[in-house]
Parts: structure tokens; sequence; C-alpha cells
């Protein structure tokens, strides 16, 4: 298993550079945001995967048109606007859900057979999103969230429903994703809570919860208007 | 689905602890590898377990997930884990993802247990 380790890793241009903060145009709710992993969120810890079988498609091209692709595969309910120079590491792509809330995610990673997401602070959740492809009697097609409901709003909005919500768009993602290629099939689901316990220390997030920004960002859109005229 | 690029042995270190040798890549098909070794880790009587990632050799996000998870199961059973061997490449990648926020990153194993 042992190979020289070499000054070059094969994954340096897979990864986004190291940033502090998201750039400050990144859009609302996102521009100048830090970036979140499951541990800087509040509620309990999930480990969320959907699959769906693709026969007969190789894995590096169902990548290569999720990717291409990626907003198009979403229900019509959230919008996905992916960065203008695509899915690569370090862009950052804007969502707007229900018409209301903006929030956003940056590419943490991508290669040939998966890409990544992590979101920034107010995002209903902290955490990483990863999509990949790979063989297992025939191709699969794969979300792997691993996140925690970012702040003590969203985490009884996950109590309430939201969490229901967040299944049905993956599996509505993932029977698009196989549409696309011609296939109709249904998608698995497993859902493994891996901590039930709630980060208190990150109570605080909730100053930053996407859906508060986004009423307010609303509400000073009339005094923004009076200030251009 | 693919086989798991890894190897990972699991040795006592000094002052009560375990050392979890990794030697290859770490993605989401080493997941039986990785829990495999960290419930060899796992005893009552270890305090701290040390993550060796001086031969690492790839890691992508679904190995970070692993990672996390494991950090939790950790942290459950009340020990504590540390890592060092990271080449700047991983310990970037340890800051990007704000890992190193709740794994002690080290220069070395006897700086790794010390510490914990």
């Amino acid at each position: 298993m042992t190979e020289e380790r070499t000054d070059e890793p094969r994954d340096r241009n897979n990864w986004a550079p190291n940033i502090e903060r998201l750039r400050a145009d990144g859009g609302v709710n996102v521009g100048g945001r830090r970036l979140t992993g499951p541990q800087q969120g509040f509620g309990p810890m999930w480990q969320k995967t959907y699959t769906v079988r693709i026969p007969g498609v190789e894995p590096e091209r169902v990548i290569s048109e999720w990717k291409a692709n990626y907003g198009s595969f979403w229900p019509s309910h959230s919008r996905f606007n992916a960065p203008v120079a695509g899915i690569k590491p370090g862009e950052v792509g804007n969502i707007t859900s229900m018409q209301v809330m903006s929030t956003g995610i940056m590419v943490l990673y991508t290669d040939e057979t998966s890409f990544s997401f992590m979101t920034p602070e107010g995002h209903p959740f902290a955490g990483w999103i990863t999509f990949s492809s790979y063989d297992d009697d025939g191709t699969v097609g794969q979300v792997q969230l691993v996140i925690r409901p970012s702040d003590p709003l969203w985490d009884v909005a996950f109590l309430f429903g939201a969490a229901k919500g967040e299944d049905l768009m993956w599996q509505h993602t993932l029977r698009a994703l196989a549409a696309h290629f011609g296939v109709e099939a249904k998608p698995e689901t497993t859902l493994v809570k891996v901590d039930k316990k709630r980060l208190w220390k990150n109570a605080g997030n909730i100053t930053k919860n996407a859906a508060i920004g986004s009423a307010i960002n609303v509400a000073k859109a009339p005094v923004r208007m009076l200030r251009r005229a | 689905m693919p086989q798991a690029q890894v190897a990972m042995t699991v040795r006592d270190g000094a002052n009560g602890s375990k050392v979890i040798d990794i030697d290859g890549e770490i993605t989401a098909f080493c997941e039986g590898v990785l829990m495999d070794a960290y419930s060899q880790a796992d005893k009552p009587e270890t305090k701290v377990i040390v993550l060796n990632f001086d031969q690492l050799g790839y890691m992508n996000s679904g190995g970070i997930g692993l990672l996390v998870t494991m950090l939790i199961r950790a942290q459950r059973n009340n020990h504590r884990l540390a890592a060092y061997g990271l080449s700047d490449h991983y310990r970037q990648i340890f800051s990007l993802t704000r890992l190193d926020e709740a794994i002690g990153i080290f220069e070395d194993e006897a700086s790794a247990i010390a510490a914990a």
C-alpha cells in the first residue's frame, strides 16, 4: 500500500482553496460568511444517503451530466443559480427556495465520479453534501448529506417537516437524474442519526439564519429603492 | 462497490493511547476499514485515539465525512481524537472543512499524545 510521498498530492486540484470567508459579493446570506461543517451546526447530526440505479451509464458520464445540468434536476419550488464557471472547486452557487429564502453553497471538491458542496453560515443545515456515482452491480447515483440543522430555528423546522422536505427534494433529484438517462427508477433512502446531541454552544448561529436574513432583506427593499431613486 | 484502497493498523501508543496508522486513500469506500480500526482502538482504558496520516496518499470529501462520523463515535465514548503526519495540503483541507476545530492537529505522535 505504501507509495513514496511526493510533494504534489494527487487530489490537489480537486479541492477548493482554503478560505476564511466567502467572497463579499457572494450574494444574500452568502457573501462574507464562513463555511460550516457538521461540528459548527446545532441540531442532531444525520447521515442521509439517497441512491438510484442508472444501469448502462458509466459513472463518469453520470457525474459529468449531473454537473452540467445540476439545477435542472431540482424540484420547481427551489432554484439553483449555478456558478458562472460551472461546478468547480471554490465556486459559489446561490439558492432561492420557495421564492423568498436566499442562501448558497460552495463547491468543496470535484473529481470524475463525485462532487461535494459545503454550506455557509445561515443555510438550513451545516455540513457537506456529496454527489457521487459508482459501480455496484450496475451504476448507482448517490447523494449523501452529513449535516446538522444550523441553529435552533432550523432544528425546529426540521422536526416539523423540513427534514421530510429534504428527503423528498433529493428523491426528486435522483428520479430526475435517472430520467435524464431514460431510466425510470425509484430512489432508496437510508437515514442514520449519527449524533442525537444538540450543540448548544452553537445556538447563537440563529443570528445568521438565512430565512430571517431573507425576510429582513425583503423588508428593506423599499428603502433601497428610495435611495436609488 | 469499489474496494477501499487503504490499510489501517492499530497499535498501542504512550500513556494509554491507541494509534491508528493509515496507509493509502481515505474515501467513502473505506468506511468498513476505518470503523473496524476504530473498534479495535475503542477500549475502556483508551484515553486518546491518534490518527497517523503520514502515509495518507489521497483523500476526497467522502473521506472527510467518515472522519467526522468517527469523531462523533469517539466523543460519545469519551475518547479524544488527535492527528499527526498531515502534509501542508491536508492541513489546509482540515482547515477549509473546519475539521481542525474538532480534531487536534499535531506535528508528531509524541506531541499529539502529550496534548490530549
